[in-house]
């Protein structure tokens, strides 16, 4: 599929870059962001208008300034240090020389992309009420008009005017005190802004909203757990549908063709005893493909029915087109799921093409031919692979149309020791039935959600890497170990580089055909968020966070 | 808005006759009672209004309809200091029917104030106005929303109002209204910049280090500045903004003080 696109990708850069360069002015530029340019992010890559970069969500830069011959030239350009210590997960959002980023937990900051000086911050104190099961976070705002879009850690939605930093409306999206939490990044498409929620460990009942851009009134509600009489509702027995969990805590994408959009589903609930909750338990653990005017279900795909393991498939939807070898066009989805699978699905249809082990795993012996998991439970006491944290998470991967490759961050030979018990929910109090406990006994150490300056356990307990995948077969191309495990996302760009970071504070840049490491820098704090680019003044920059601040590299001027 | 006014200082004559009486029976008023002149008056008047929409169901007019308590004379049961009786407006306490509130920073200080000098204030000048006439005047004739914005309506050339009355107390807010350049926050300064290619900006400061400047400028855009690379810069010491006093008359200025201290943001 790599061909095709690579010769039109060509000419396309070449006559790209003097137009980027015309229109890469420096900061002071008001134009609105219409659904019509984030429609068309890929024409102007000088900026970042959506949290994936663009609706299809390769996080692919067409900017090929830095390049292998010259990207030992990379310097510092600016730091941007958060008033905060939580997790800083953001990426953020650049439009026409002015960069817009939340710092944690949800502080807005509008900055001159070229240098980091502060043009405002709108701060915001989230409700005591929040608390949210994994670290209070927050993966960024998106932009339509010149209005920002804020979901924040204790339910709310803030439209934040872009220019000046003041909000002008606010709507509740869920009840912290329930614990619901809203920790992604928007997704607008057209003049909605869609969200999900968070809150898969404290019994709720999950689902996808859109409001008003304008007003902040809700346009749709889809419960990623059916009601009763709905289709799919069946699949939970007794009552368990109403605490069953199913989470949307990461940024869909969107196919503006076939008018859909996509959005992945978090773990049913109580976390590790599926024996409460008898069934497939849809649509959790699955991608569902809705109708962005109504949040009407146009089809799903269920990775793992009845999980045990927390295997949330929040992951970020890619969307890729590839020849289908009669002249027409694969609309796929390219999918790296924590379950340890990947996936290529038609993305018309949700009709299941591939999939194979990207890590090790024993929860399942295989898919069969409708992509369902053969599942080979583990005897009690043994260890599962994935581990809770999954053969990835919500890292973003990227595709690269210059070498047809998926490039995914996966935690290797990583497991879990998972114990099932009865849970009694309560509301607003976790619901885990059971944990995953630690394959080496108590006194050892696993990776979990956070590491200090240490590494304190052993290879024994996992790795990490940098897997590039072929999506027209599968098969592994290349990896790059790491002795930690990784949750950094990648970008790669239309230079063939591949950036990403590690949780060892390393940001590096890869070959994205080979592997080979061109480039490292050490930056001292855990990478978390997907490293992004944009370009002002004819110069290509790259952000990403490292610990507690965002560090952004350009080549030396 | 006016008639509460009035219905205040008929309030504040019943409260006054209540006090003579308490002394005349002997009561002793609280060693640490304060005075009118200082605290400000728009504060005082705007804590009056409050007192009327919050307190005086319980407490009446006269301020002692609650047996212990004589908010006139001075009279309170737990707190001595300003702070403390902030703390208390806030708080409320617990096991009694004073409730706790949500009041701003600006509500606490008018609050206070009125607290403080109900016994014997005169709110016979009005300061306060009609807010429904003040939002009016704000969009129409006193042409405020030509530079200033509230809740995505109006210009972004000076500083959004949205929550201002959260903010800013009413004695600031009445200055600000009054003399524009003498309450100006430093940061606001209204700046002029000279490009290399003798492009003049004109704007409103944002903020500011050694070696840039970062402003919003005439037409509305977000500008950051090498300052090498300017001709010229100067920020100005006196503030865009007319005294509200130029176009509006002092019953209208109040009205538009009224309004200000409606907006406490979302």
């Amino acid at each position: 599929m790599n061909r095709t696109r690579m010769s039109t990708m060509n000419s396309f850069r070449r006559t790209l870059v003097p137009l980027l360069l015309a229109a890469a002015l420096a900061p002071g530029a008001a134009a609105q962001v219409t659904f019509e340019r984030l429609l068309n992010a890929d024409a102007e890559p000088h900026n970042w208008l959506t949290y994936s970069g663009t609706y299809s969500s390769n996080r692919y830069t067409t900017l090929d300034q830095i390049t292998a011959e010259n990207v030992d030239q990379l310097e510092l350009a600016w730091i941007f240090q958060a008033n905060s210590l939580e997790p800083f997960q953001a990426t953020p959002l650049v439009v026409d020389g002015i960069m817009y980023l939340t710092e944690p937990v949800n502080n807005v900051v509008a900055l001159d992309a070229r240098r980091g000086s502060v043009f405002w911050k709108y701060e915001y104190t989230p409700s005591p009420l929040a608390r949210p099961c994994c670290g209070a976070v927050n993966r960024g705002v998106a932009i339509l008009g010149d209005t920002l879009f804020l979901a924040t850690i204790d339910g709310n939605l803030i439209a934040v005017d872009a220019i000046g930093g003041a909000p002008i409306w606010q709507t509740t999206v869920a009840d912290p005190a329930q614990g619901y939490a809203l920790t992604l990044a928007p997704l607008v498409i057209k003049d909605k802004v869609i969200v999900g929620v968070a809150g898969g460990e404290f019994g709720i009942r999950g689902y996808i909203d859109a409001y008003d851009a304008a007003t902040g009134e809700q346009a749709w509600r889809f419960y990623t757990i059916p009601g009763p009489g709905e289709p799919g509702h069946e699949t939970w027995e007794n009552d368990a549908w109403r605490t069953g969990g199913a989470s949307a805590w990461l940024t869909g994408s969107y196919d503006p063709d076939l008018d859909l959009t996509y959005w992945g589903i978090g773990n049913p609930g109580p976390d590790w005893n599926p024996a409460q909750r008898p069934g497939d338990n849809l649509y959790s653990d699955s991608v569902v493909a809705l109708d962005p005017d109504t949040g009407e279900l146009a089809w799903y795909f269920q990775f793992t029915p009845n999980d045990p393991y927390d295997y949330d498939s929040v992951q970020i939807p890619v969307l890729v087109d590839a020849p289908d070898g009669a002249g027409g066009t694969l609309r796929l989805m390219l999918w790296a799921n924590r379950n340890g699978f990947f996936y290529v699905l038609d993305r018309e249809n949700g009709r299941f093409l591939n999939g194979t082990e990207f890590v090790p795993v024993n929860w399942a012996s295989g898919l069969d031919d409708s992509g369902r998991p053969v599942q080979t439970p583990q005897p009690p006491g043994a260890t599962t692979f994935p581990g809770v944290q999954g053969g990835t998470n919500w890292y973003s991967p990227s595709y690269s149309p210059e070498t047809g490759l998926f490039y995914v961050s996966a935690w290797e030979a990583y497991g879990s020791v998972f114990e099932a018990e009865e849970a009694e929910y309560q509301p607003g109090r976790v619901f885990l039935g059971g944990r995953p406990a630690n394959p080496f006994g108590a006194g050892a150490n696993v990776p979990g959600l956070r590491r200090g300056h240490i590494n304190n356990w052993t290879d024994a307990a996992g790795g990490g890497a940098v897997i590039a995948i072929d999506p027209r077969t599968g098969e592994q191309q290349w990896r790059v170990a790491m002795t930690d495990v990784t949750s950094s996302g990648i970008l790669t760009s239309a230079s063939n580089l591949l950036f990403t970071g590690n949780r060892e504070g390393d940001f590096h840049i890869l070959d994205a055909e080979t592997g080979d490491v061109l480039w490292r820098k050490p930056l001292g704090g855990m990478i978390a968020n997907g490293p992004m680019s944009y370009m002002v003044d004819g110069r290509q920059y790259v952000a990403l966070a490292a610990g507690h601040s965002l560090f952004v590299f350009a080549l030396k001027e | 808005m006016l008639n509460s006014a009035a219905r205040r200082t008929t309030g504040w004559k019943a409260g006054a006759l209540g006090l003579v009486a308490a002394l005349a029976a002997g009561a002793a008023p609280a060693a640490a009672q304060d005075h009118v002149g200082q605290y400000e008056q728009a504060d005082i008047e705007f804590g009056a209004r409050l007192y009327d929409a919050n307190c005086v169901q319980c407490h009446a007019e006269s301020g002692d309809a609650v047996a212990g308590v004589d908010l006139a004379g001075g009279v309170y049961s737990r707190a001595g200091s300003d702070p403390e009786l902030m703390g208390l407006l806030r708080a409320g306490i617990p096991g009694t029917a004073m409730p706790p509130n949500e009041f701003t920073s600006g509500e606490l200080t008018g609050l206070v104030a009125y607290l403080r000098t109900m016994r014997d204030v005169d709110l016979s000048a009005v300061t306060l106005g009609d807010e429904a006439r003040g939002e009016a005047l704000f969009a129409g004739r006193g042409a405020c929303a030509s530079c200033h914005r509230v809740f995505g309506e109006g210009s972004r050339v000076a500083p959004d109002l949205s929550a201002i009355g959260a903010v800013r107390t009413a004695a600031y807010l009445q200055e600000s209204l009054l003399d524009p350049t003498g309450s100006m926050l430093a940061v606001n300064r209204p700046l002029r910049a000279v490009l290399a290619d003798g492009t003049v900006l004109t704007g409103r400061r944002l903020n500011e280090d050694t070696y840039t400047i970062q402003m919003i400028d005439q037409d509305e855009r977000l500008r950051s500045l090498e300052k090498a690379d300017l001709r010229e810069l100067t920020a100005g010491a006196e503030s865009t903004m007319p005294p509200a006093t130029d176009a509006l008359d002092d019953q209208e200025v109040a009205d538009v003080l009224a309004y200000l201290l409606t907006l406490k943001g979302l």
